[in-house]
């Protein structure tokens, strides 16, 4: 039996709601539509083309990978004045892309919102994935990637330890936490529902492969016990975790001395700028993900339009970002902050068209979100997604590539330009990405079938008590059927 | 479901009665539990908090999690503190050895790297896993429906009340849809 506020939460408020599970389905029909996504799959052409050009993209970042190692990190575009850019504009921009699935299975577990729970299987394997791309970059920009193991404190015959005063040894601790965390938390809730997959599986070789993965998993209810507290425990500790996360990353900027990084806004402004591309990219995959795989009845429009929603606020958020940190260089009254952030940025430097393009895309084109019938077209919400997701590149790029090119001394000012290497890796990351995706998609369930099972048992207690929710001839019953 | 006239404990792990809904099961765990037997599991598809509490589940993962954050902390701090302040001392424009504010965010980190690792491997221990194979899944019935819509609830032969024909018949009496051999 639920308490009130969880009952009205699934329960549509207002006309035009959308619930979180549409009509019709029990635990029988959840399980069987999830699963038969990885079991049975449909449609194989589409998807050996999307594997062909991402595993491709994919051989083309081992590419760029490989001649950086031959030749050095000269092959990159960055030099003296701009020592960062590429390499930690994609840095940033993937960390940050991870963010969102981090929100959503940890924060708004907490919350107890029940629409997250078909979208946090995707969204955390979105930060698995962004994650692994991130932590390249650092790892690469090193210069001798296989002496990497010196970042962490161990006992060597140097005799040296690593300097813990910096934040470029917290970025270390707090990225392997992060991904480590992240993988465990996803795992933790695979668990379950690959030993679904293990009981439904066919062939030996799957029966086999699902049944190591699934680790004997049973479902009894005394291993439940254990495991729902300790998936409770990890979102709390994941919460404070993806914050800090951000909030470091921001520390390797804030902490130093350049014109235009040296405020005290970045953490904040990191954090909410990482939610907003987070969300951008959840709904980027997610909206084409439920069309192709006929997953509308799970991921319905209301999670379309709570993540346009929470796009939004976090937009809001960033663009306050910006102008808190317009004013805190023109307050500081230093020439310095004022000639970064204010002039050269937006005014008279040679990227300015790039700040003022971040400006439209992160800060004009998405306020169409306020608009309800914006909020209803998924092509509209995957369009301005995409445009967040430049926008929040451009971000980076503004404050990372602007500030060093324009920093003390006139004298010392010079344009940065990406080279080949750079883009191909750029791109080469991306297609990593979808590539990790496609084959999370074919292999592994992602809806958590579990949760979506406790979800419908939820939502079919909450009105009649003695209702079963686990019978098929009730099956029609069990869930609030939308206000229009 | 034929069994034998003079059945034979040995070889058996226990016996098992699937129920229609949760609250079928919370019923039937009563009744078993209330017949003085110890030795009893439950398997529900989803985690159902009547059937812990009717089972009397309790864990001590919060503890573990707690002891785990713990050692983070002092294993984080401590590393810190010891390599800058006795291993390496290094004069950083006149900063204190042991300057702590510096060393939170690496004390937190591994706060949460080392309680987060404890949930996950703390939660496999006491579930005893990983265990490929477990005499429940001999049960057909049970590795077509437990992870989809079945709910079972297990007694186990050592239990010292376990007596096969009265414990079935105990089972079946409970509102179960059906009672079946566990072999080991």
């Amino acid at each position: 039996m639920l308490s009130s506020p969880q009952h009205e939460a699934t329960q549509p408020k207002t006309a035009g709601q959308v619930p979180v599970l549409a009509p019709g389905h029990n635990m029988r029909s959840i399980t069987d539509k999830i699963s038969d996504i990885v079991l049975k799959p449909k449609g194989g052409i589409g998807w050996v083309i999307g594997f062909a050009i991402t595993f491709a993209l994919t051989m083309q970042l081992l590419f760029s990978i490989g001649w950086l190692l031959l030749r050095g990190i000269g092959v990159w575009g960055n030099n003296q004045p701009a020592s960062w850019a590429f390499d930690i504009i994609n840095f940033v921009w993937w960390i940050g892309i991870g963010h969102a699935g981090t929100l959503i299975s940890a924060i708004l577990l907490l919350l107890r919102q029940q629409w997250r729970t078909s979208i946090n299987r995707m969204a955390e394997a979105i930060t698995l994935f962004a994650v692994a791309n991130a932590g390249l970059y650092p790892l690469l920009h090193t210069g001798r990637p296989w002496l990497d193991y010196w970042l962490f404190p161990y006992p060597n015959t140097m005799g040296l330890w690593p300097q813990f005063r910096s934040p470029l040894v917290w970025d270390v601790f707090a990225i392997s936490t992060y991904l480590t965390i992240s993988l465990l938390f996803w795992y933790m809730g695979l668990l379950p529902d690959l030993a679904t997959l293990r009981d439904r599986a066919t062939g030996k070789i799957k029966r086999m492969a699902y049944g190591i993965f699934s680790l004997g998993w049973r479902n009894s209810a005394r291993h439940w016990k254990t495991y729902e507290q300790a998936y409770f425990l990890l979102a709390a500790l994941s919460t404070p975790l993806v914050i800090s996360v951000h909030t470091i990353v921001s520390f390797d900027f804030a902490v130093s001395v350049i014109p235009g990084w040296h405020t005290t806004v970045f953490p904040p402004y990191f954090v909410a700028g990482a939610l907003y591309a987070g969300f951008a990219m959840v709904l980027m995959v997610a909206i084409p993900v439920r069309k192709i795989f006929n997953i509308e009845d799970f991921i319905t429009m209301r999670h379309i339009r709570n993540m346009s929603i929470i796009m939004l606020v976090s937009g809001l958020v960033v663009a306050y970002g910006y102008l808190t940190e317009g004013f805190a260089a023109w307050y500081s009254a230093n020439p310095f902050e004022i000639d970064t952030v204010l002039l050269l940025r937006f005014v008279t430097g040679p990227y300015r068209v790039l700040a003022w393009l971040l400006i439209a895309c992160n800060v004009v084109i998405p306020q169409l979100l306020w608009s309800s019938r914006v909020r209803s077209n998924t092509v509209l919400i995957w369009l301005i997604s995409g445009v967040i997701s430049v926008g929040m590149w451009l971000e980076r790029f503004v404050i990372i590539v602007m500030s060093l090119t324009n920093d003390f001394l006139p004298s010392s000012w010079a344009m940065y330009a990406p080279t080949v290497t750079d883009i191909a890796m750029y791109t080469g990351t991306i297609g990593f990405f979808l590539f990790l995706l496609l084959l999370f998609i074919r292999f592994v369930p992602m809806i958590s079938a579990f949760e979506m099972r406790e979800l419908l048992h939820k939502v079919s207690h909450s009105g009649d008590h003695h209702s079963s929710s686990n019978d098929s001839q009730h099956g029609g019953e069990v869930v609030p059927v939308p206000g229009d | 479901m034929a069994h034998p006239v003079e059945h034979n404990d040995e070889g058996l792990y226990g016996l098992m009665a699937e129920y229609a809904d949760a609250d079928g099961l919370v019923q039937g765990i009563k009744k078993i539990r209330q017949a003085g037997y110890k030795e009893v599991d439950a398997f529900t598809p989803q985690p159902e908090h009547a059937v812990n509490d009717a089972l009397g589940a309790k864990t001590i993962i919060p503890w573990i999690v707690l002891a785990g954050g713990v050692a983070g902390l002092l294993i984080g701090f401590g590393l810190q503190y010891w390599s800058s302040a006795i291993a390496y001392p290094l004069n950083v424009g006149g900063r204190p050895l042991n300057s702590w504010i510096s060393f939170l965010p690496v004390t937190f980190e591994m706060t949460v790297l080392l309680a987060g690792l404890s949930a996950v491997f703390g939660t496999l221990a006491l579930a005893g896993l990983p265990m490929p194979y477990h005499p429940v899944f001999n049960v057909p019935k049970f590795t077509e429906k437990n992870s989809r819509d079945g709910f079972f609830l297990l007694v186990k032969a050592e239990d010292p009340h376990f007596d096969y024909e009265q414990t079935q018949f105990l089972m079946s009496q409970s509102g179960a849809e059906g009672v079946y051999d566990v072999p080991k």
